[in-house]
């Protein structure tokens, strides 16, 4: 027998950890989200793609500047001392990814919304002259596009990462306290960010490519998932523990039902079978791979609070 | 510099829980949440079932990933016996601190900072020991200097067998338990 009894009963803590709810997952899907958008659309700025208006991917960076905000305000809200959110920005702590993503943030503002001056959508022109100014400026220096569009997508890369490290840094919970979490989280963004490219273009090249792309997003996803779990197993007994809240513990329904099942091997089938012609193009493999990728964070903030180390470790 | 840590007899322990009653009165700490709390671990098979009774508390980490973690730097290790503090007024209550400590040590102040054990620094700065070690009644626990060899924990730690907790989460622990 092994048992812990503790006098101690603290809001949040007791008798399981379960200091972040809605808000946290939220945020970490509509960042992961915003940054797949910010390193498709820097992509196509950077391939001079920025001229076709008529692509959905026109118009990301002004859609992932609405999501960026609707995900920080989820964030602001998760704040027990919202007064004091300001001190974040009075100081750098580099051991601290919180920090780096703060910092983070407030250098992609800037970057979407000069990505959204590359090319003015044509109903927003000749409204603001600052923002017409600016645009025919960029647009009279093509390397400057061209920076933009890297820029875009090295920020857009940096925030899917961060999103990952945020958990990851945290070694007490030993299901986040993986080296690939954020290369799951950031496969997970560029999937969603895909699939709802798909779901709202009707073009059909952008289609076919953000599909096909999706594709090699998702299969790429249950490899690093696979190598997730093969990290997890072959580590610590904590770590073993964690990875069985998914395998096989009271998580592993929803995991494998609405992660792996409807939210990858589902979509994956449906739009190998659409790029190949097989099928049509519908709305139902990027709404599955999005609500996928929501799920996705929901169970991994919510696993990797119940997972912890002293369930496990015995001081005898 | 001295480095304060704390060192506590299992076997003298009874878990009477003055040492909470005191530091929720000496620190007003509100109703409903504990600085410092009473663990009871049993382990074992009949007929060698070991119980230890153990006063716990945030265990001012010599690598503490509260700080670590910190975006505002609200956490830190403060100058005077490196033990590790919030700052009220830096910190937002983004919880990372309280989700990066292995021993549940910290909480939601409901004033929404986050809050923790202090060793009782405004005590130990005047001179006096934290009100927990000065309440209780089996003297149990020892406050001190651990980098000073002299001092009475360093004293304890060096002649009776102790165990820190989770020392393999590699947080390194200023609060050891002699068995």
């Amino acid at each position: 027998m092994h048992e812990l009894t503790l006098t101690r009963h603290n809001e949040l803590i007791d008798p399981a950890l379960h200091i972040w709810g809605w808000q946290i997952p939220v945020y970490l899907f509509l960042g992961g989200m915003v940054a797949g958008f910010m390193i498709i659309a820097g992509y196509f700025t950077l391939k001079g793609h920025h001229k076709h208006s008529d692509f959905a991917s026109f118009y990301l960076p002004h859609i992932s500047l609405v999501f960026l905000t609707a995900g920080m305000f989820a964030l602001f809200l998760d704040l027990e001392h919202k007064v004091f959110v300001w001190r974040l920005y009075l100081t750098f702590e580099p051991t601290s990814p919180m920090s780096w993503g703060s910092w983070i943030l407030l250098l992609v503002y800037p970057a979407l919304w000069l990505n959204t001056l590359v090319s003015i959508p044509a109903s927003f022109r000749n409204r603001i002259p600052i923002f017409d100014r600016i645009s025919a400026q960029i647009n009279r220096h093509p390397f400057l596009i061209k920076n933009i569009g890297t820029l875009n997508m090295v920020l857009g890369g940096l925030l899917g990462m961060y999103t990952g490290v945020l958990l990851s840094a945290l070694g007490a919970r030993p299901l986040w306290n993986s080296a690939m979490l954020w290369v799951l989280f950031l496969t997970s963004g560029l999937s969603s960010a895909a699939a709802f490219v798909h779901l709202l273009t009707t073009d059909k090249t952008e289609r076919e490519t953000l599909a096909k792309a999706d594709n090699g997003f998702l299969i790429f996803e249950l490899f690093v998932i696979a190598l997730f779990f093969v990290g997890m197993l072959t580590s610590t007994a904590p770590h073993q523990a964690a990875a069985r809240l998914l395998l096989n513990g009271p998580y592993a329904a929803v995991f494998w039902t609405f992660v792996i099942v409807l939210g990858i091997l589902v979509p994956l089938m449906i739009q190998l079978l659409a790029v190949n012609h097989r099928v049509k193009h519908t709305i139902v493999a990027p709404l599955l791979v999005i609500a996928g990728g929501l799920i996705l964070r929901f169970v991994i903030v919510l696993a990797g609070q119940a997972s912890h180390w002293t369930k496990v470790a015995s001081h005898f | 510099m001295a480095r304060y840590g704390m060192v506590i007899d299992t076997t003298k322990c009874v878990g009477c829980m003055d040492c909470v009653v005191a530091c929720k009165t000496e620190n007003g700490v509100p109703e409903g949440y504990d600085r410092d709390w009473i663990t009871t671990e049993a382990a074992g098979k009949h007929p060698t079932v070991h119980l230890e009774i153990r006063s716990e508390r945030c265990n001012h980490c010599d690598n503490p990933p509260c700080v670590d973690c910190c975006p505002t730097g609200a956490s830190h290790v403060h100058e005077y016996g490196g033990v590790v503090l919030v700052t009220h007024n830096v910190c937002i209550g983004c919880k990372a601190c309280i989700a990066s400590c292995p021993y549940d040590a910290r909480f939601v102040h409901p004033d929404g900072y986050v809050d923790k054990c202090t060793f009782c620094i405004h005590r130990v700065e005047q001179g006096l020991q934290p009100a927990c070690v000065s309440v209780c009644p089996t003297r149990c626990m020892h406050f001190g200097n651990l980098d000073d060899p002299h001092s009475e924990v360093s004293t304890l730690l060096a002649s009776r067998r102790n165990h820190p907790l989770l020392p393999e989460a590699g947080t390194q622990p200023r609060i050891f338990y002699l068995t």
